[in-house]
């Protein structure tokens, strides 16, 4: 079957609006669809992965366990630009750590993480079939 | 070409609700194929029938509802964002114990997954929002 590339492209800071919320949920629907998915974070939406978050003091429930269950999902390509984290005084360790298991690889435990620029990100972006905008 | 249209804003709070409209009309007349509309985040709020504007403004439900009828356009909200901002069909209201239903004619509540199937399904999906 012919698999689509879906990029989950997240510009926005995690609270704030629902925008992060409700999108990290077509994300999860969307694994159930067996498609080459891949997720981005530019701008504030690279405060998405941010370790350490605290909701308390906002009324909110937090959402940040969802993204430990991606690679559940099978989606294990989430695609961090550099600059938005240098502009925002963050770097990769500022993250969650997010994990998936390789099953052609013996269960290996790996990063789901990929820190990349702006050109790069670019190309991967240039490279999908559809982009989802959060 | 088979179009798939995403709407993430609410009617006259924003204007991606009249550009979709616009562009599924301009779509349509061009000959292309309109698979489906859906209506996400406050885009939900364009499918309530309780939509009242000014007499002299555009009516941006109506508008929707009359493009559902005359080309058959499936126009779907997304169960979960409609029912946190208070949009619901007969058998939503009735599942939550609600007193009255406001979902618009031509509109449908359905899941996330036929969001999915818009971009797996069409050529294009073009989203309309911030």
């Amino acid at each position: 079957m012919f698999r689509k590339k879906l990029m989950y492209l997240n510009r926005r800071a995690p609270y704030g609006t629902i925008y992060a919320a409700e999108g990290l949920e077509v994300v999860l629907i969307g694994a159930a669809f067996d498609q080459d998915v891949c997720m981005a974070f530019v701008g504030d939406g690279v405060y998405q992965l941010k370790a350490g978050q605290d909701t308390s003091g906002l009324g909110l429930k937090s959402f940040s366990p969802a993204y430990r269950a991606l690679g559940d999902y099978d989606v294990t390509r989430l695609y961090v630009e550099r600059e938005s984290l240098e502009e925002r005084g963050l770097d990769a360790g500022d993250l969650m750590p997010l994990t998936w298991e390789d099953e052609d690889d013996d269960w290996a435990e790996k990063s789901s993480i990929h820190v990349v620029d702006r050109a790069e990100l670019t190309r991967l972006i240039d490279a999908q079939d559809v982009v989802f905008n959060f | 070409m088979k179009i798939g249209l995403l709407v993430n804003e609410g009617p006259y709070q924003h204007q991606a609700a009249d550009t979709a409209y616009h562009f599924a009309k301009a779509a349509i007349e061009k000959g292309h194929e309109v698979f489906r509309v859906f209506f996400y985040h406050d885009g939900v709020n364009n499918g309530t029938r309780l939509t009242t504007p000014p007499q002299d403004d555009r009516h941006v439900q109506r508008r929707w509802t009359e493009l559902a009828e005359a080309h058959g356009v499936d126009l779907v909200l997304c169960v979960a964002a409609a029912q946190r901002r208070g949009i619901c069909d007969p058998d939503e209201a009735k599942r939550n114990g609600k007193d009255a239903d406001n979902i618009a004619p031509g509109f449908r509540i359905s899941g996330l997954g036929q969001l999915v199937e818009v971009a797996i399904e069409c050529d294009r999906l073009v989203t309309f929002g911030d």
